[in-house]
């Protein structure tokens, strides 16, 4: 077996062409498909290779694009509709909440929106408030909607096409901030969407940190800088955030009896907020050797001015020095300082 | 306030009977059954709601009968249908079980939606009939989309959209009219313009009271006729149609009509708003589709009253065993409230 080193945006590259070399129902559509400006190395002329029947450049309408993939995903296509930038998928919100959402359950079950919607969260670059969101907890509200947000190489791939073959909506959101990060890439292995649940992607004893797509990255580049240190953090990618599964969590913080969460978006109504309910609820207070806590962004929309933006987003640094915090074991804390 | 639908929108015109000339019998008698039956339903419907039974939001299209009848005369069962919120008659049109629907306007699990859905949320696949949704607009990119589908499929099938002039006041559905032009999708949008947005004339909220105008910026086909002939329904449907089912992209056919009910439920809504009076409602129902067909064939010496009265008790004969069974249908099980979100 031979295994390569490929990147996130070509990971996700390869998932496309899996699917559309070996599913004659899927298409895609969206705005930018025939462009590189829009999509990076994640679709890069993909309207060459499968012509541009099914690789649908479309208007400017979201919300009218979301609707003809929704129309098609019930007459037996898997449609793969993309909003290159999730703010803008705001506009098709009728669409996504009120019918791919509903249309299951209202029609008992006789209709199923079987298609992807991919939005890319798009940061940074002083891109300012309406460029810059990451909107995965107003999605993961929704039941109907399947959420996942992958945040490694291998997941950017089989997510999207577990995404794909599944008979439900699924909101698939990318982070291009995890873009250029490279992987070794097994052969496709298709998965079933409703069996994955989130992934320990380090394990450890002494804190845990739940990840969200790049902020499961972040943790994972945190947890390495705490393990030199001394610190055996397990971090979790939660990967699908709707329906979450927590009980993976639930067994680690019973374990460690700490617990961050990391979610580079607001806290208020948010899935950070979301993970640490469902696991006090469920874990009994006994177990807990700290209060849990939320890594999240400012309550405010994003900057523009480079000044702001850098104190903005979440970093690493900020990361660890929440978890050196939470350990609360001085003599820890002041062997750890460099770490922050 | 410009009147540019003419004599279309003017209650004093067009009730003559219809003129049946080259139409053979046998079937314009079903289109009569066919339109009996939906006013029947309907007025059954009414007594439910107005005897507690039924209390999902009902929509009721008494007096548009025409269109759906019109329109589903020239449809197959592989055709994809989405209707809205007042969409009893689109799916009866196509051979929607009358039985479903009551169970579903009365929260059973043998309604055509198992009870999930009410009124507004209608479901007949094995017709044609893939959903109707009260979001206005909500299914008319959808429908796009399903001739999208149809277009990749190539057997010459069509989506079909049902909607109102309401709807033309959304943004979303000027989206659908634009992608089903630029796509050249095998689409038939069907306005059905009853000249009211809930309880809003429809002068009081656009210049113009034709609607086919958004289509020809979009360079659609169109056809502009009164829905409440159905025979002229179904001719201009036809038209539109063929050039659908041979790839030359969407039809819009704009209807005008008039309902005898109030936005929603039993009542007749006069006054409620403005520009809704009593005396209007008299005068379009001299426009009534269902007489007007009916006079048609009488004049022709092709039925007589006697046997259309015949004729109506059976309907309503069947209707009321239908009512019975659906009574007798159990409510949802309390798992199918889970057991539905996902596929």
């Amino acid at each position: 077996m031979t295994s390569k080193t490929i990147s996130y945006s070509n990971a996700i590259q390869s998932g496309f062409c899996y699917l559309l070399d070996n599913f004659e129902e899927v298409f895609v559509l969206g705005q930018g498909l025939w462009s590189p400006w829009y999509v990076g190395q994640s679709m890069r002329e993909l309207e060459v290779t499968y012509g541009r029947e099914r690789i649908m450049d479309t208007p400017v309408s979201e919300q009218g694009s979301t609707g003809v993939a929704i129309g098609a995903s019930l007459c037996g296509y898997r449609p793969i509709i993309v909003h290159p930038r999730i703010d803008f998928m705001l506009m098709a919100m009728d669409q996504i909440v009120n019918q791919a959402a509903k249309w299951s359950h209202m029609l008992g079950g006789q209709a199923h929106p079987s298609l992807t919607i991919r939005g890319i969260v798009n940061r940074g670059g002083e891109q300012g408030a309406q460029h810059s969101q990451a909107l995965q907890s107003w999605f993961a509200h929704i039941p109907g909607l399947r959420v996942v947000m992958p945040s490694t190489v291998s997941d950017a791939r089989d997510l999207l096409i577990a995404s794909v073959l599944s008979d439900d909506p699924v909101i698939y959101i990318d982070d291009r901030w995890l873009y250029d990060n490279e992987e070794e890439l097994e052969p496709v292995v298709e998965l079933s969407l409703g069996k994955i649940g989130p992934k320990i992607s380090q394990e450890g004893t002494d804190l845990t940190i739940v990840g969200i797509g790049h902020s499961a990255y972040q943790s994972r580049v945190v947890a390495a800088r705490l393990r030199e240190n001394g610190i055996y953090s397990e971090v979790i990618d939660l990967r699908v955030l709707n329906p979450m599964r927590v009980e993976t969590i639930i067994r680690s913080v019973r374990k460690t009896g700490r617990l961050v969460v990391v979610d580079g978006a607001w806290s208020n109504c948010g899935v950070a907020g979301e993970v640490i309910a469902s696991v006090v609820e469920k874990l009994d207070v006994q177990f807990l050797k700290a209060s849990p806590v939320r890594v999240t962004l400012p309550s405010a929309p994003a900057p523009s001015s480079g000044a702001l933006e850098k104190n903005y987003y979440i970093s690493e640094s900020r990361i660890a020095s929440v978890c050196v915090k939470l350990m609360g074991d001085k003599k820890v804390t002041s062997k750890l300082e460099r770490v922050v | 306030m410009n009147y540019d639908l003419g004599d279309l929108s003017n209650p004093a015109k067009l009730t003559d009977p219809i003129d049946v000339s080259g139409w053979n019998t046998g079937e314009l008698i079903e289109i009569y059954k066919k339109m009996r039956l939906i006013r029947n339903v309907e007025d059954e419907i009414a007594r439910l709601i107005n005897s507690g039974e039924v209390k999902c939001p009902s929509h009721l299209c008494v007096g548009q009968e025409a269109i759906a009848v019109g329109v589903s005369y020239h449809l197959r069962n592989t055709d994809r249908v989405f209707g809205t919120h007042r969409s009893h008659s689109h799916y009866l049109a196509l051979g929607g079980e009358p039985k479903s629907l009551f169970a579903e306007v009365l929260g059973r699990r043998d309604g055509c939606s198992k009870g999930m859905g009410g009124s507004m949320h209608l479901f007949g696949g094995k017709h044609g009939f893939l959903g109707s949704v009260p979001i206005v607009g909500g299914t008319v990119p959808i429908a796009v989309g399903a001739g999208l589908a149809a277009k990749k499929d190539g057997h010459g099938d069509v989506g079909v959209s049902y909607f109102g002039d309401g709807a033309c006041e959304e943004g979303v559905v000027h989206e659908a009219f634009n992608l089903a032009a630029i796509y050249e999708i095998p689409v038939l949008f069907v306005c059905e313009n009853n000249l009211f947005a809930s309880h809003m004339d429809i002068h009081l909220r656009q210049p113009s009271d034709r609607m086919s105008r958004f289509a020809e910026a979009n360079r659609i086909n169109v056809q502009t006729v009164d829905g409440n002939d159905v025979l002229a329904v179904a001719k201009a449907t036809e038209t539109l149609l063929e050039k659908s089912r041979k790839g030359n992209g969407p039809g819009f056919l704009e209807v005008v009509t008039y309902r005898w009910k109030g936005h929603v439920g039993a009542a007749d809504d006069v006054d409620v708003g403005v520009l809704r009076k009593e005396k209007d409602i008299i005068a379009w129902k001299k426009r009534d589709p269902i007489q007007r067909l009916r006079q048609g064939l009488v004049n022709q010496r092709k039925m007589d009253d006697s046997e259309f009265n015949a004729m109506d008790r059976e309907i309503s004969k069947d209707l009321m065993r239908a009512i019975n069974e659906a009574k007798k249908s159990p409510y949802p099980e309390q798992n199918d409230l889970l057991d539905y979100v996902y596929a």
